[in-house]
């Protein structure tokens, strides 16, 4: 898996040529119209470009982290990979299918996770749900059996299967829909924001059992999230959109880089004091009575600020706050010529 | 493959992608078999209520635009029981715009199965039987009760116009079900065409004005889940002096009412992956 986890090195050939191109994107587009009303029967029409002219592949094994603001066009992509939406313009292949032409053939070789909705019958148990697969996807008894039972204890799944779907909780039911994806050995799994309102603990087990899934089995995993941690946890490579273009493709320590981006340190003194000085990588942004807010580059340690700070000032607490992504891309959008290595291979 | 092949092939994976979602629904009902035992018996009393309506409406007067109550009763079972069988079968169907406002729509479209047949298999309700129950039971009556003169084209007319109308009122079901692609809250329309149809043609043609009777004839061919082949079998002159022949119709009808059905749900199921919304 070694090999995969490199990132772009892998994707392209010295020519630029694709090598195993498990997905594929040409120049792809989709266009909504959008109808509003802006009277009694007066409407009126807009397009709107949520994807606009993206190209990108993704070779078999890869594990990629696919992230932008909201209405980027994150999903928009996603659904289109699945053949739920058709596209508008452009070339779009997974395993070397046409997903809105050949829909059903295609949805027996991926597994799709969205964290917003689920996939499993909602009022019936569990394991009702994993059946009813079984016999969807034509997954031979066997498989199935074997699947199941290495997929129930991976994800602690033994306890709910019993339970109907809509009395589990969101962390519960989200690993009930990772199994669901996962039962029919899909080459490639999407997922929809796949951590979004869970806590600290199941989040931690999801990305475990993601890292695991694309080191022992070599899935593809494709995710978008609004959570730079899952990315740190398990992407070697980041692909950021906004506005449905590609801003940056490659590796996630670059993306800081490019993006310039910034930590915060939030410091509770004892009393009221005038702005820390903490010397010429830290800078106070905010004050608010005892507390204070410093930016540092998310680059440098935070060691050596806090032992300053705690050897200078009067500290009663503090905590270091990551920069979100909407922050670090719109610092890109900020600073768009120093970006990108690997972006805009169209 | 030709648009012929993946037509059967679809049929056919409809098919069974729905025989396994309704089982596993049933299995899941019949779980709870007092719930369902209960479920199944108000059903009864509320569709039965239904028909004292028309009892009542007979303690009045011994006629309704020329037909008698053993007549009506024919009506009423014919229209009920096929309207009962195309519920059963797909009335969910008629879910689909909250699917498509909630989004719940995208999981099924990345399952390896027609779409139609998971919203029409989606929670089936067994319980629904009653309603078929009922109708039978009434039918079971005006055949005993009416004095028709019985040829083997009549008994055979009967079970045949039972399984067209229930195609009748399932092309309906999938049209109502196709539009709330475009409109997602349309399914009050929706009722408006199938319950109204429904109840409407519990009543004689006659006590209709003509032009009504002319659409639901020509324009929504409603007429022939029970109107057109009853007034034959009834030995009555036929809606509208239509031929005689047209008697026969309801089955050429209901393959005739598919075709529109299932195009309009192509056209919605494509707008929606072309707008997603």
């Amino acid at each position: 898996m070694g090999e995969a986890r490199e990132g772009s090195g892998v994707r392209e050939g010295s020519g630029g040529a694709v090598v195993d191109a498990f997905i594929e994107l040409d120049r792809v587009e989709k266009v909504f119209d959008v109808r509003r009303r802006t009277g009694f029967l007066r409407r009126e029409r807009r397009q709107v470009r949520a994807v606009d002219g993206l190209s990108f592949t993704v070779a078999r094994g890869e594990i990629v982290g696919y992230i932008g603001p909201n209405g980027a066009g994150k999903s928009t992509t996603i659904k289109m990979l699945t053949g739920i939406l058709t596209p508008s313009g452009g070339r779009l292949r997974v395993a070397g299918i046409d997903p809105a032409r050949e829909r059903t053939r295609l949805a027996h070789r991926i597994g799709v996770v969205f964290g917003q909705r689920t996939t499993l019958w909602w009022d019936l148990p569990l394991i009702d749900s994993y059946r009813l697969a079984h016999r969807m996807y034509r997954i031979p008894d066997a498989r199935y059996r074997e699947n199941l039972d290495r997929l129930v204890e991976l994800l602690d799944l033994e306890s709910l299967l019993e339970v109907p779907v809509r009395q589990l909780s969101l962390g519960q039911r989200m690993r009930g829909d990772i199994a669901a994806a996962l039962l029919h050995d899909p080459e490639v799994l999407y997922l929809d924001e796949p951590t979004i309102g869970l806590d600290v603990v199941s989040k931690a087990r999801v990305r475990e059992f993601l890292g695991e899934l694309n080191t022992e089995r070599g899935t593809t995993v494709l995710l978008t999230t609004h959570d730079l941690q899952d990315i740190e946890r398990l992407c070697s490579r980041v692909m950021v959109i906004d506005h449905g273009r590609m801003m940056y493709d490659g590796p996630l320590a670059g993306l800081h880089e490019a993006g310039e981006s910034e930590r915060t340190l939030v410091v509770d003194l004892e009393r009221e004091l005038p702005p820390i000085e903490a010397g010429p990588a830290a800078r106070v942004v905010r004050v608010e009575g005892p507390r204070q807010w410093l930016a540092f580059p998310a680059s440098q340690s935070a060691a050596p600020l806090v032992a300053r700070i705690a050897a200078e000032y009067p500290l009663v607490d503090l905590s270091v706050r990551e920069p979100d992504i909407e922050t670090v891309i719109g610092r890109m959008y900020a600073d768009k010529e120093t970006v990108v290595p690997g972006a805009g291979n169209s | 493959m030709g648009e012929a092949g993946r037509v059967r092939d679809g049929l056919r994976e409809g098919w069974r992608a729905y025989r396994l979602i309704a089982g596993m629904w049933i299995r899941s009902t019949m779980a709870y078999r007092l719930s369902f035992a209960m479920a199944l018996v108000s059903g009864l009393l509320v569709t039965g209520l239904d028909f004292v309506a028309i009892l009542l409406m007979f303690s009045r007067v011994d006629a309704l635009g020329g037909y008698s109550l053993p007549e009506v009763a024919f009506l009423y079972g014919l229209s009920a029981t096929s309207f009962g069988i195309a519920d059963l079968v797909i009335g969910s169907a008629g879910r689909l715009g909250s699917r498509v406002r909630d989004g719940t729509l995208d999981t099924l479209l990345v399952r390896p199965a027609p779409v139609l047949a998971q919203v029409a298999a989606d929670r089936f309700a067994l319980h629904r039987v009653s309603r078929i129950t009922q109708g039978a039971l009434v039918l079971g009556y005006a055949l005993a009760a009416t004095d028709v003169d019985w040829t083997v084209v009549k008994v055979l007319l009967v079970p045949v116009t039972l399984v067209s109308g229930a195609v009748i009122f399932g092309a309906v079901l999938v049209a109502g079900a196709a539009f709330q692609f475009v409109a997602q809250d349309a399914a009050e329309v929706q009722s408006a065409f199938t319950y109204g149809g429904q109840t409407l043609l519990q009543y004689p043609p006659t006590v209709f004005g003509k032009e009504l009777v002319r659409a639901v004839t020509f324009v929504f061919p409603l007429a022939f889940v029970n109107w057109v082949p009853a007034a034959y079998v009834l030995g009555r002159p036929l809606p509208l002096d239509l031929p005689g022949w047209a008697a026969y119709a309801p089955p050429l009808v209901a393959l005739a009412c598919c075709a529109p059905a299932g195009l309009a749900w192509r056209a919605g199921l494509r707008s929606y992956r072309s707008t997603g919304s």
